[in-house]
């Protein structure tokens, strides 16, 4: 017994020291956006101090962090909904109406989420330059939707294969109508999947970094845009750094808290349990 | 029930998915062979294969694929191996679990931008930065390490990222190894060390393949880590496969060699493309 107490003891320390440790950068990007600049560079560097608001105070009035931030908003809630418009039914088909081909075609959709962003950025950067789309939402909404559908049809189908088919079997001999069965037998049971594929896909969009640098600057950038374009800012800048990132990852951060395990299966296209 | 429905159902995102796939590939591959300036529109001769022969004799090239390579190898290890060991460290009940849990998963959740800012200034600066005061308090001597070490630096920053992924895939992976069997495998008198080797090791192979397989294929586009903090440089020293191409496309404007580049690059994540394919076919229903 004495034995296990202190081994449960040890086990403790380490976990939160190794835990600590390795979010410590986050933990000092949240002290730091409370600092003054002066206090951000002190050193030694400071541990206690009297939080500001000023940093935060400075980064809406001087860097037009709301327009980013609505360019941010904006772009993934709308790939997010559009991509779920055109995946739902989709994944709807191939779960209820399965085919000798719904398994190739699943597969075929996986590996285009493979190609590297990469190998499609000098084609599509000259599309969007002759549609005259550079530096606009409406690029960066079409590309998001179109990296993310993958993943969306992948989740959604897995989430609808598990609704039992009996229940529409019962449906259907009950004379509902394919809109019918798909809104009132469908939806309710598939709430939850469309909600963590959504959560899944606002994440990926909102965190998306590549696109945003290539395709955006001052006009449709994103709040990954903005933040990059600290890298040398001149004077004194960190505290500002530090709040502007906060208010970025802040949201995203405790949204992805409470997606973790739709996160996985997601991520690995099921293919860990 | 007609058959036509389930089709139409399926056409928009098959047709979307399908041009999405096919069209950026056919102008690379044109673009690939004929000669296409940015800054000269109107012109575009035929070249045949001098892009691509120009990508490959570029001075940069090697060095380019050895850091991508480095940057592979190097992350996958790190979070693999460090992956696996927190995993085991937070998977027995503890007081707190919960909460550590949801922070060790954070720093994936950070974008890409920001997490590489956070450690270009305020970690890694070589005066003010926190890792500078650690060394000055043991008294050595700070390191600049986005000069010195540019490559080490950007496997930090993208291993820092990764590793809560990989943690967390080996977490809901350990939950579902055979509690029973490790009893009975401890009542035969096996050691952890054993416990580990025989029964969690072979039960981890599946996640750590995928874990490995998905980092390829995202890792061979790291891109805004290097593009807000070393610019590829100094010199070549942190410049990777990807960075290299968008140089030559949006900063040389020469969109022929860096689609030459580009396919390239399509190869490589191909053929870890392949092996993660057929894996999750296998797991498939």
């Amino acid at each position: 017994m004495q034995m296990n107490h202190f081994a449960l003891l040890v086990r403790t320390v380490a976990a939160w020291l190794v835990t600590l440790l390795l979010v410590f950068p986050l933990i000092w990007l949240v002290l730091t956006s409370f600092k003054t600049e002066l206090q951000a560079i002190a050193v030694p560097p400071r541990l206690f101090f009297t939080p500001t608001l000023e940093s935060f105070r400075e980064v809406n009035l001087r860097s037009d962090y709301l327009h980013h931030a609505a360019n941010s908003v904006v772009t993934s809630f709308v790939s997010t909904f559009i991509g779920l418009a055109i995946a739902a039914p989709a994944a709807y088909s191939m779960a209820f109406f399965r085919t000798r081909r719904t398994r190739d075609i699943l597969m075929w959709m996986l590996s285009t989420k493979m190609m590297p962003a990469v190998g499609a950025l000098v084609p599509v950067y000259v599309m969007a330059q002759t549609a005259g789309l550079l530096d606009s939402r409406t690029a960066l909404i079409v590309v998001f939707t179109l990296s993310n559908l993958p993943i969306m049809v992948w989740m959604l189908y897995s989430g609808f294969k598990d609704i039992p088919p009996d229940i529409l079997e019962a449906a259907r001999m009950d004379g509902a109508s394919i809109w019918g069965e798909f809104t009132q037998v469908i939806r309710p049971l598939a709430m939850g999947t469309l909600a963590s594929t959504g959560l899944l896909c606002l994440v990926l969009a909102w965190n998306e970094a590549f696109w945003s640098l290539n395709l955006s600057s001052a006009k449709a950038g994103t709040l990954a845009a903005l933040i990059a374009s600290y890298s040398s800012p001149e004077g004194l800048f960190w505290a500002k750094l530090s709040a502007a990132s906060l208010l970025a990852i802040a949201p995203i951060v405790v949204v992805g808290w409470f997606s973790q395990k739709q996160l996985v299966q997601g991520l690995t296209f099921g293919a860990v349990k | 029930m007609n058959r036509l429905l389930p089709r139409a159902l399926m056409a928009p995102a098959v047709v979307t998915l399908f041009l999405w796939m096919i069209v950026p590939l056919v102008m690379t591959i044109y673009f690939s062979l004929v000669r296409y300036n940015l800054m000269q529109p109107g012109e575009k001769s035929f070249l045949a294969l001098a892009n691509f022969e120009y990508f490959v004799t570029d001075p940069d090239f090697g060095p380019s694929v050895l850091n991508t390579l480095s940057l592979l190898g190097s992350v996958i290890a790190i979070t693999v191996i460090l992956g696996v060991a927190l995993a085991l460290l937070v998977n027995e009940p503890f007081p707190g679990r919960g909460i550590v849990r949801v922070l060790l998963i954070s720093p994936f959740f950070v974008m890409p931008t920001a997490n590489a800012l956070l450690w270009k200034h305020m970690m890694m600066n070589p005066i003010y930065g926190v890792l500078a005061q650690v060394w000055i308090f043991f008294g050595a001597s700070p390191v600049d390490w986005l000069t010195n070490h540019p490559l080490f630096s950007v496997i930090l920053m993208v291993a820092w990222q990764w590793l809560p992924f990989a943690c967390l895939i080996f977490i809901t992976s350990l939950q579902s190894l055979d509690r029973d069997q490790m009893e009975a495998a401890g009542m035969d008198g096996a050691n952890a060390l054993q416990k580990f080797w025989f029964l969690t090791l072979p039960h981890l192979g599946r996640p750590i393949a995928v874990v490995v397989m998905i980092e390829m294929i995202f890792l061979l586009s790291v891109f805004a880590e290097i593009f807000t903090t070393t610019g590829g440089g100094p010199g070549n020293e942190s410049t990777n496969l990807a960075f290299l191409i968008f140089k030559q496309a949006l900063m040389n404007f020469d969109v022929g060699v860096a689609s030459a580049g580009a396919l390239f690059a399509v190869v490589l994540a191909n053929i870890a493309a392949v092996f993660l394919i057929r894996m999750i076919g296998k797991n498939l229903d």
